[in-house]
């Protein structure tokens, strides 16, 4: 709200600078309408984010008018497309837990000691190589993940494991895993890389040495940045869907064993879609009902994450 | 040093404590040798395994590598199979993908950082913003199942997928543009307001025109992004088994455009690709590897320019 001593001002402001410029509505009205155009633009995430939540809800809720939230949380078999069908979300969220702890198994230990290494060890070259590297493997499409975790890593992994099926969670939760790593690191090490010099000084003042400093002193000063990497990278594995979809199978059933062959809720969706559903059919809505699942549990962990994040950095 | 040690018997059992720390600090530096070791040894893997991936993909597909692989239809004999409807489906989706997700990011963008003022409102869409960013891609999907194919009634058309991947990075977008804009340095825009210009002269002839190289920075790596998104362009129910082409952007009688091309149904590459590899024969696994192969050369460079560029802007501008 503009006060009327400001308006004068500015009016006669206007006027002593340049009397054409003062008379030049036009100039003003544009200026109004671009930032107008402007902030429609910017909004255009907020209403992407509402219709994102309306979707999921409003299919959801028909899906919900036949199906009841109690079976659907506590059935054990998913199998909306059959002619005995049941509800019950527990097999694709069982194996979408497996596939992403097996990520996890192998994402974190591998990300953290990269963090570690490029943050506290590498040197200056060896950062300036390795950082766009690892960005590079950021950037491949998954579905070429998803080929190498059947055609490269299952034959392999068979080789070790003979009774492994063709379609597992563990070849596709390690794959994920390495898709992971290079975003875990790189967030990790930023973490890392904000801990002011002077602690590191002070550390090898009294002696430590670089391993110490880095385990005894980086670490712990880093570790709300660390632990929000990790819980970033687990929202990426429950929400990654070609890899599984390729590689993990699309048998919904309740097993935490990653050797077995399991659908995942991504799977499910994916399944769903190459089928040829009618809109509006019982089926269709079930892969709304996931969907909402997975934007829960991917939400959770995200704002999790920011909130860590946030919340518990040192201020140095 | 050697001379103290005659001097105090305190001093020389300090001393003879000094060897005992150095010793221990000596034991302690083994450590360090190891861990460097490990480290470096754990992102030799990390980089190893994206050589072997290319390189799997190269030797399994490499007998496909030829023109008529791109310019043939797909077909129910792996050996005459081609990318043709495929690659010229990716090439259009991303089209419109451009054509949406650039100017709302880079006007977004700016916004957020020149013209929001400081408040929940502008707090509000950056929160957005970061959680958009985690959303998983096959919600994006579902997204365009429910909103663009149905109640707006695209169908499944290219439009409908450049929309939902033009959402998808937007994102990527908006956040390039953001940070490129703040490194410019205030005292460019108090000069241009000095000389008399409206706000928004001094963001198109200035705070743009600058931040320009960041921006397309951003906007190579969404697109690549884009480029290799399987699952919201499944979801929507993208046909896999097209043998013909969108009618063509470019027509030979006036108004020589036409946008009949934006309502056909389409597949692209990742989804030419996922449709081979999750077929028995392994005949067609031979075409998946080709087509991957194909799509990791064309994101892998376009990231790899990207990258470049931002380590040339970064070294060039000095403000």
């Amino acid at each position: 709200m503009m006060s009327e001593a400001t308006m004068a001002l500015e009016q006669t402001a206007k006027q002593a600078i340049s009397p054409r410029l003062a008379k030049n509505v036009s100039r003003n009205i544009k200026e109004r309408i671009i930032e107008f155009i402007l902030m429609l633009a910017a909004l255009s995430a907020v209403a992407t984010t509402l219709s994102i939540v309306a979707i999921l809800l409003y299919e959801s809720l028909s899906f919900f008018k036949t199906v009841s939230l109690v079976d659907f949380f506590t059935d054990t078999q998913w199998t909306p497309l059959f002619e005995d069908a049941h509800y019950g979300i527990l097999p694709l969220v069982s194996g979408t837990l497996t596939t992403s702890a097996v990520a996890l198994a192998v994402a974190i230990p591998i990300g953290t000691i990269s963090a570690i290494y490029l943050s506290e060890f590498a040197s200056h070259k060896t950062r300036e190589i390795v950082k766009p590297l690892l960005e590079l493997l950021v950037g491949v499409p998954t579905i070429v993940f998803g080929y190498f975790a059947l055609l490269f890593l299952t034959p392999i992994l068979q080789k070790i494991f003979p009774e492994l099926p063709g379609f597992n969670m563990l070849s596709a939760g390690i794959v994920m895993g390495i898709m992971i790593v290079p975003y875990i690191a790189s967030l990790a090490e930023d973490a890392m890389r904000a801990v002011p010099m002077s602690m590191r000084e002070g550390s090898y003042a009294m002696g430590a040495t670089r391993f110490q400093t880095a385990t005894r002193v980086v670490t712990p000063a880093a570790i709300s940045g660390i632990v929000a990497a990790y819980i970033l990278g687990i929202s990426r594995a429950v929400g990654e869907t070609m890899v599984v979809a390729v590689a993990a199978g699309q048998q919904p059933i309740v097993s935490f064993n990653p050797m077995e062959s399991a659908a995942t809720i991504t799977a499910y969706i994916v399944q769903v879609a190459l089928g040829d559903l009618p809109h509006g059919s019982i089926g269709y809505q079930s892969i709304f009902a996931a969907g909402l699942v997975l934007m829960a549990i991917t939400l959770c962990f995200n704002i999790l994450g920011h909130m860590i994040r946030k919340k518990y950095r040192e201020h140095y | 040093m050697t001379s103290d040690v005659t001097q105090k018997p305190a001093q020389a059992s300090v001393l003879k404590n000094l060897d005992a720390v150095r010793a221990m600090i000596k034991r302690h530096k083994f450590n360090d040798y190891i861990f460097s070791a490990i480290g470096l040894l754990t992102l030799m893997l990390v980089l190893l395994t994206l050589l072997i991936l290319f390189s799997d993909l190269v030797m399994d597909g490499y007998e496909r590598f030829n023109l008529s692989f791109l310019s043939e239809y797909p077909s129910r004999r792996a050996a005459n199979a081609g990318l043709l409807s495929a690659w010229v489906g990716s090439a259009l989706v991303m089209l419109v993908t451009f054509l949406v997700a650039v100017p709302m990011g880079v006007a977004a963008g700016l916004y957020l950082e020149e013209y929001a003022p400081k408040n929940w409102f502008s707090d509000l869409i950056e929160i957005n913003v970061t959680n958009l960013a985690g959303v998983p891609s096959i919600v994006y999907g579902l997204l365009a199942l429910g909103l663009f194919v149905y109640i707006l009634d695209l169908g499944q058309s290219i439009l409908t997928a450049g929309l939902t991947l033009g959402l998808l990075i937007l994102p990527i977008v908006i956040v390039s543009t953001r940070e490129s804009i703040r490194a410019i340095p205030i005292a460019i825009r108090e000069a241009a307001y000095a000389v008399g210009a409206t706000k928004w002269q001094v963001c198109y002839d200035h705070v743009i025109k600058y931040s320009y190289g960041g921006i397309l920075t951003g906007v190579i790596i969404g697109m690549a992004r884009a480029l290799g998104e399987t699952a919201p362009i499944i979801t929507i129910g993208a046909l896999t088994f097209i043998a013909f082409l969108p009618p063509s952007p470019v027509t030979e009688v006036a108004p020589f455009i036409n946008f009949e091309w934006l309502s056909s149904g389409f597949t692209v590459l990742p989804i030419q690709m996922f449709n081979w590899l999750s077929r028995p024969d392994h005949a067609f696994h031979i075409n998946a590897a080709a087509t991957g192969a194909l799509i990791i050369i064309v994101t892998l460079l376009m990231n790899g320019t990207a990258i470049y560029l931002r380590y040339k802007i970064r070294k060039n501008i000095k403000w």
